[in-house]
C-alpha cells in the first residue's frame, strides 16, 4: 500500500484543472489580470506538482529538459518573430516600426491588429517562462553534488 | 560611411537601430538550440557580422542626418519606448559592434580550448545575450529601458565569467561577487530612476531633461542623482566601486575578458556620460561641482591607486584589470573637467583603450592556448617562442603606456592639452605620474617577453608556435590600429569631438 495514495490521486485530479486555469489566465490576459507570466508560472507548476508527488524521473519522461531547452527559445523566437513580421508587413501601404501590431490584420476600426499582436506575444511569453521555470526546477532537483557526502 | 547605408534597402536602413538589439536577441535563441559549439559559433559570428554592419550604418546615418528617433511599436515618445541616437552613442554602438565582432572571430580556438564541448552552445548563446543588452543600453532613450538593458547585459555577463570555471574554479567566487555588487549597483540605478520618475512624471531621457530645466531641482533629483552616479559608477568600475573587476577579468575565459575589457565598462561609462548631460544639465550647482569634487577627484585617485596595485600583481590578466581601473580614471578625469575638449579627450581615450585592451587581451589568450600562461613568470621567453603574438603584445603595451607612434599617446596627448586648457596642473602632474607607473607594470610584462629565456623541459627548449589565424588575425588588427590611428588620428579624434559636442553643444 503506497503511502502517498491520497496525493497521488488527488494530485491526478488537480494536474489537468491547473493546466487549463494556466490556459484560462493566458487568453484572458487581455482583459483582466493575468497574460502570458502568470500563465506559464501555472503551467510549469503543474509539472512541478508532477514531480514532487511520482518522482523526478517520471516527470522528465513526460517532460523531457530537452523540450524545456527548445521551448525557452522557441518563446523568444515567437516573441521577437512577430516584431520582425512587423517590420515585413506594411501597413496601408507604408512600413511601420517594429512591434507596430496595427501591421498584423487591416481592420482598423477594431484595431484587430493589436488584439493578435499581443495574444502572440504572451504566446511567447508563456512558452519561455513555462521552460524556463521548469528548466529552472529539473537543474535544483537533478543536481549531484559535485564532491560525494562520503569524501568530505 | 555612406556606402554602407546605400548597400541597404531604403526600407531598411530606417530600422537599423532596431535591427541592431533585435538580431542578438533572435540570434541567442537560436544559437541556444544548436546542437554543438561549431553551430553555436557560426550563429554568433553571423549575428555580430550583422550587428557591426548595421552600428555603422546608423553611425554613418547619425553623422550625414543628425539625431534618429525610432518609436518602437509605433507609440510616440515620451509615451512610448523610443530609440534615440545621437554622435554620442552611435560611436559607442559602433565601437561594440566591431570590437564585438573581433572577439567572436577569437572565440572559436579560444572557447573551443576553455569551455567543455556540451557547454558551448549555450555559452553563445549567453554571450549574444550580453552583447544585445550592451547594444540596448546604447541606444535606448527610455531611462527604465537602459535598466532592463543593463541587467539582460549583466546577468548574461555573470554567467559568462563563471563558465571560466573549467579552467580555474575561483570563476565562480569571481562571478558571484560581481553578481552581488551588480545587483546592488543596478538597485541604485533604478531607485535613482524612479526618484526621477516621481519629480517629472516621465522616463524618456530627453523629456526628463527638459522637464528638469523648466521646473528647477529639488532634494528628489538631488537624491536620484546620488543614486544614479552610484549604480552606473560601479558598473563602470569607478575608483572604490572597481573590487569586482579584478578577479572576474582573471578568472573569465580569455574571450570573455578580451569582450568584456573592450566593451561593458565603456557602455556604463557612456551612460552615465548620458545621465550627467543630457538628463541633469553640467550647469546645475551640484552636477558641476560633482564634476570636480567626485569625477575628477576619484579619477586620479584611482590613476595614482590602481596603477600601483598593478605594479604588485603576480597574475597577467589581474595586472591588466588593475589597470583598466586606472585608465576608467582617465576617462573619468576628461569628463570632470566639465568642458567639451575633456570630454572629446575622455571618449577618445575610451575608444582607445578598447582598442589597445583587446589587443593586450586577445594576446595572453593566445599564449594561454598554447603555453596556459597566467602567471606573469609564465611569460618568460615568449618573444622566442610566439614572436606574432608577442610582437601585437608590446605594440599594445606600448600604447597602454602612452609611447608616441600609438594611440595611446594621443588619447594622453588631448587629456593634457585639455587639462591645461582649464588650467589643472596637478592633473597634468598625475596624468605624467600614472604613465611613469604604466611604464613598470608594462616593462615588468615586455622584459618577460622579450629578455627572459623560456624556460627549458628535460634540456629540451620548447619549438616556436604559431596562434592559429582566427586568433592572429583580429589581434593583428587591433595591434596595427594601435599604430595606424595614431598617423590617422583625425578619424577617433573626429568621432569623439563629434560625440562631446552632441551632449555639450560645443562648449
Amino acid at each position: 500500500m503506497n503511502p502517498h495514495l491520497i496525493l497521488r490521486v488527488v494530485s491526478k485530479l488537480l494536474i489537468p484543472m491547473i493546466v487549463v486555469f494556466g490556459f484560462y489566465v493566458q487568453f484572458h490576459g487581455d482583459y483582466g489580470p493575468g497574460g502570458g507570466f502568470q500563465a506559464g508560472v501555472i503551467i510549469a507548476v503543474s509539472v512541478i506538482l508532477y514531480a514532487l508527488i511520482f518522482g523526478i524521473e517520471e516527470a522528465q519522461k513526460a517532460v523531457p529538459p530537452n523540450v524545456a531547452r527548445i521551448g525557452a527559445a522557441t518563446g523568444v523566437l515567437i516573441y521577437a518573430g512577430v516584431g520582425v513580421a512587423t517590420l515585413f508587413l506594411p501597413f496601408a501601404g507604408e512600413a511601420v516600426n517594429f512591434l507596430d501590431y496595427d501591421a498584423l490584420h487591416p481592420d482598423q476600426g477594431h484595431h484587430s491588429g493589436q488584439h493578435y499582436g499581443i495574444l502572440l506575444i504572451e504566446l511567447g511569453v508563456l512558452t519561455t517562462v513555462a521552460s524556463v521555470m521548469l528548466a529552472i526546477f529539473y537543474a535544483f532537483a537533478g543536481r549531484v553534488p559535485d564532491i560525494p557526502d562520503e569524501e568530505w | 560611411m555612406d556606402f554602407l547605408v546605400n548597400l541597404l534597402p531604403s526600407g531598411l536602413a530606417h530600422h537599423a537601430p532596431a535591427l541592431v538589439i533585435v538580431i542578438p536577441l533572435v540570434a541567442a535563441a537560436v544559437a541556444a538550440l544548436m546542437p554543438n559549439g561549431r553551430l553555436g559559433w557560426i550563429v554568433a559570428m553571423v549575428t555580430a557580422s550583422l550587428v557591426a554592419f548595421f552600428s555603422l550604418v546608423v553611425l554613418g546615418l547619425v553623422l550625414s542626418d543628425g539625431l534618429i528617433s525610432y518609436h518602437m511599436g509605433g507609440w510616440e515618445p515620451p509615451y512610448g519606448i523610443e530609440l534615440r541616437v545621437d554622435a554620442l552613442n552611435a560611436v559607442v554602438l559602433a565601437l561594440v559592434g566591431v570590437v564585438g565582432l573581433l572577439c567572436v572571430i577569437f572565440a572559436l580556438p579560444s572557447v573551443g580550448d576553455e569551455i567543455e564541448e556540451g557547454k558551448q552552445a549555450l555559452f553563445y548563446s549567453a554571450f549574444l545575450v550580453a552583447l544585445a543588452g550592451l547594444l540596448g543600453v546604447t541606444i535606448t532613450g527610455d531611462a527604465f529601458n537602459v535598466f532592463v538593458f543593463l541587467e539582460i547585459s549583466s546577468i548574461s555577463t555573470y554567467t559568462i565569467i563563471a563558465m571560466g570555471a573549467g579552467k580555474d574554479r575561483r570563476a565562480l567566487t569571481a562571478s558571484y561577487n560581481y553578481l552581488i555588487l551588480g545587483t546592488i549597483g543596478a538597485t541604485f540605478f533604478v531607485i535613482g530612476v524612479g526618484f526621477l520618475y516621481m519629480a517629472t512624471g516621465s522616463l524618456n531621457m530627453a523629456d526628463i531633461g527638459q522637464i528638469l530645466q523648466e521646473q528647477g531641482h529639488n532634494r528628489v533629483t538631488q537624491a536620484a542623482f546620488a543614486f544614479i552616479v552610484v549604480g552606473l559608477g560601479l558598473k563602470a568600475a569607478m575608483f572604490p566601486l572597481h573590487v569586482w573587476l579584478p578577479n572576474a577579468y582573471a578568472f573569465a575565459p580569455n574571450f570573455v575578458t578580451a569582450f568584456l575589457a573592450s566593451t561593458a565598462t565603456k557602455v556604463a561609462f557612456y551612460a552615465l556620460i548620458r545621465f550627467l548631460f543630457s538628463v541633469f544639465h553640467p550647469d546645475v550647482a551640484f552636477v558641476e561641482l560633482s564634476f570636480t569634487w567626485v569625477f575628477a577627484a576619484v579619477g586620479v585617485i584611482a590613476m595614482m591607486v590602481a596603477s600601483s596595485q598593478a605594479i604588485f600583481q603576480t597574475d597577467a590578466r589581474r595586472l591588466l584589470a588593475y589597470s583598466s581601473v586606472a585608465q576608467v580614471g582617465y576617462m573619468m578625469l576628461g569628463l570632470g573637467m566639465g568642458t567639451a575638449a575633456g570630454l572629446s579627450a575622455g571618449i577618445l581615450h575610451l575608444i582607445n583603450h578598447a582598442i589597445m585592451k583587446g589587443a593586450l587581451f586577445m594576446a595572453l589568450g593566445a599564449f594561454a592556448l598554447h603555453f596556459g600562461v597566467r602567471q606573469i613568470r609564465d611569460l618568460n621567453g615568449l618573444g622566442r617562442t610566439m614572436p606574432a603574438s608577442a610582437g601585437a603584445f608590446t605594440i599594445a603595451g606600448l600604447s597602454l603606456v602612452g609611447v608616441p607612434l600609438t594611440i595611446g599617446f594621443t588619447s594622453k596627448w588631448y587629456l593634457i592639452t585639455a587639462a591645461l586648457e582649464r588650467g589643472w596642473w596637478w592633473a597634468v602632474a598625475a596624468l605624467i605620474i600614472s604613465s611613469l607607473m604604466a611604464l613598470a607594470y608594462v616593462a615588468r610584462m615586455l622584459s618577460a617577453i622579450w629578455m627572459e629565456s623560456p624556460p627549458e623541459h628535460h634540456g629540451a627548449k620548447p619549438a616556436a608556435r604559431h596562434a592559429p589565424y582566427m586568433v592572429l588575425v583580429p589581434m593583428g588588427i587591433l595591434a596595427f590600429a594601435n599604430l595606424y590611428f595614431f598617423f590617422h588620428a583625425d578619424v577617433l579624434v573626429g568621432l569623439a569631438e563629434a560625440a562631446a559636442n552632441a551632449v555639450t553643444g560645443g562648449h
